[in-house]
């Protein structure tokens, strides 16, 4: 019966670890043929219309598998998909083993005394570099925070060390516009996760100048974006 | 003991109030109301705040039981608002700071809400989510700084509301809001609408423009009714405020969630937030129409929290600014 089948994921799930529950999300540790993977369960959201919780759930669902895919196959790390269950909207990922968000990494270093400037340089420098690399892709990710980047740690290649995850309010579009819209909200939530890092953003946005073709149109945007919402009327 | 009087007139109501150490001994206030269809004009609101302020300060000191000599300092609303009304509170607030011989203290408006909301709930350290007719904020303190994490790209949900109410003709008396919950709980067929959210980010234009493009011929050719139009475009926005909201919590790793503004007392919104902090094991705090909706006490109580931290504002300096963000003010009175 479909009903038993739709279970199969459920039940499963009832014996795994939670790790977490994301900003939509329950995040759940496994393994799945042997490999550590990671359960991204989008459960029903009870405070919203069943009719938009369904159709936000499924679009998410969807759109998060496709832009790994599209990012993946562009060379840009993101965890392998090993899994989907549209039924319980679950996502079967790799686990990126050992690491920790971007923005953890942040707040560590700017804890610590030591070196902590080159560090991040170097992190905003690569974050800068892999957006501009998605963007040319044109995948918007649509949640771009520091939450939402990995770092995999062990002294493995530099390159493959950022992984960007949570993919769920990505779609594909080419227009700067969307692309200007995408960084400016980063660039909020960076700032205001990590205080002071105005020079540290600088950088980032300078490596992703530089590391994109067609980055002029988007930062031109950027800046349209940023004046409105200076300009915006605040009556009330 | 420590008596902050506090004058709001930044938008449509006018209020001023009495705090003495966390005590609310009056908050008077009026609302300027305008007709079905109609917005409020700056001029017009600034006019109908100069004929009603010396009736409501009277009000306020006569509840509150003090003469002028019992207060220590004078707060007014700073911004942000809009300019007409501004310059008329700001005025009275310098003239009778000088007269009683009172310092004075110009307050940010949303830190206004947010502190009241703190006194009232006592919510700790929440994320707040300020929704009000001029302003959609997702806001979290770290380092003497609320800062904002999420905000609307283009127009407050308070707007975006309004603006349907004057769509299809809802009368703004007492507002515009409230007659729009009223009827979205007569609604029952729920309408898709444009939803936007971009991380932690809002955007309520695109709505707005497909509900004023589509409401009437909905309306006229029975495929909804009106009521159903209200529950539909609630339904939405509310779920995209709770959406950034349990964003922002997931980020900072926050269990509090504090409700501020005059869009903060729609039950909906509250009871909607409440199943999002239920699912998460956190805790949601709100404030009834006395607190939410723009008041002088919560002025007050912004400007009891700077007094006693040392702040005074120079006469010179008693000036007022359509737009100021909540992340300028630097909280010196939280660790
Ligand atoms: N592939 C992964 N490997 C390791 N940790 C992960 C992986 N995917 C998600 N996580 C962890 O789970 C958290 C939430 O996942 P995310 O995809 O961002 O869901 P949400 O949409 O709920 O925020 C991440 O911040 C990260 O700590
Ligand atoms: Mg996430």
């Amino acid at each position: 019966m479909a009903q038993e089948k739709n279970m199969a994921v459920p039940q499963l799930l009832s014996n795994v670890e939670l790790v977490k529950q994301g900003a939509e999300a329950r995040v759940y540790r496994t393994e799945f043929l042997g490999k550590p993977t990671i359960v991204k369960e989008r459960f029903p959201k009870r405070y919203r219309h069943p009719v938009l919780d369904q159709k936000l759930t499924h679009r998410r669902t969807v759109q998060e598998v496709r832009s790994i895919l599209r990012c993946r196959r562009a060379g840009i790390s993101a965890p392998v998909v090993y899994f989907v269950d549209y039924m319980s909207h679950c996502i079967f990922l790799e686990e990126v083993v050992g690491s920790l968000t971007v923005c953890d990494h942040i707040a560590s270093t700017q804890q610590s005394e030591s070196c902590q400037d080159q560090e991040l340089e170097w992190l905003a420098q690569r974050v800068g570099q892999i957006l501009a690399k998605m963007h040319d892709e044109d995948v918007i990710h649509g949640d771009l925070t520091t939450s939402n980047m990995l770092l995999r740690r062990g002294p493995e290649d530099p390159e493959s060390n950022l992984v960007l995850i949570d993919f769920g309010l990505s779609y594909i579009s080419a227009l700067p516009e969307d692309k200007g819209v995408d960084l400016y909200v980063l660039e909020k939530a960076f700032l205001s996760t990590h205080p002071n890092t105005e020079a540290l953003f600088e950088k980032l946005l300078k490596s992703y100048t530089a590391s994109s073709k067609k980055s002029s149109a988007v930062i031109k945007k950027l800046d349209e974006v940023r004046l409105r919402g200076r300009k915006r009327s605040m009556v009330g | 003991m420590t008596v902050v009087i506090g004058f709001e007139g930044s938008a449509n109501k006018i209020g001023i109030g009495i705090i003495r150490d966390g005590e609310v001994l009056s908050n008077p206030r009026r609302t300027y109301i305008t007709p079905p269809g109609q917005g409020f004009m700056p001029s017009d609101t600034a006019r109908h705040h100069r004929a009603v302020i010396l009736t409501v300060l009277k009000e306020a000191l006569e509840q509150a039981g003090l003469k002028p000599a019992d207060i220590d300092c004078v707060a007014y609303t700073k911004g942000p608002g809009m300019g007409a009304p501004l310059v008329t509170v700001a005025l009275v607030a310098r003239t009778v700071s000088q007269l009683w011989g009172k310092p004075l203290l110009g307050v940010n408006h949303c830190i206004g809400h947010i502190e009241m909301g703190r006194l009232i709930t006592k919510a700790n350290n929440p994320t707040v989510l300020y929704v009000s007719g001029g302003n959609t904020q997702v806001i979290a303190y770290s380092e003497r700084r609320y800062r904002i994490f999420g905000e609307t790209i283009d127009i407050a949900v308070g707007n975006c509301l309004d603006r349907f109410a004057r769509v299809i003709k809802i009368s703004n008396d007492p507002s515009p809001g409230y007659n729009i919950e009223q009827m979205a709980k007569k609604g029952s067929q729920y309408v898709e609408l444009p939803y936007t959210v971009k991380g932690m980010d809002v955007s309520f234009s695109g709505i707005l423009s497909y509900i004023e493009e589509a409401a009437h011929k909905m309306l006229s050719s029975g495929q909804c009714t009106a009521e159903d139009l209200c529950f539909s475009l609630q339904e939405t926005v509310f779920s995209m405020l709770v959406e950034i909201t349990e964003r922002a919590m997931a980020h900072c790793g926050s269990q509090e969630v504090l409700i501020v503004g005059g869009v903060g007392c729609n039950l909906r919104l509250q009871e909607m937030m409440g199943v999002m902090c239920k699912e998460r094991g956190a805790k949601l705090f709100a404030t009834d129409e006395r607190f939410c909706i723009d008041n002088g006490a919560m002025i007050a109580q912004a400007g009891w929290e700077m007094f006693r931290s040392g702040q005074v504002t120079e006469l010179e300096d008693s000036w007022i600014t359509q737009r100021y963000r909540t992340d300028e003010v630097q909280v010196t009175w939280r660790d």
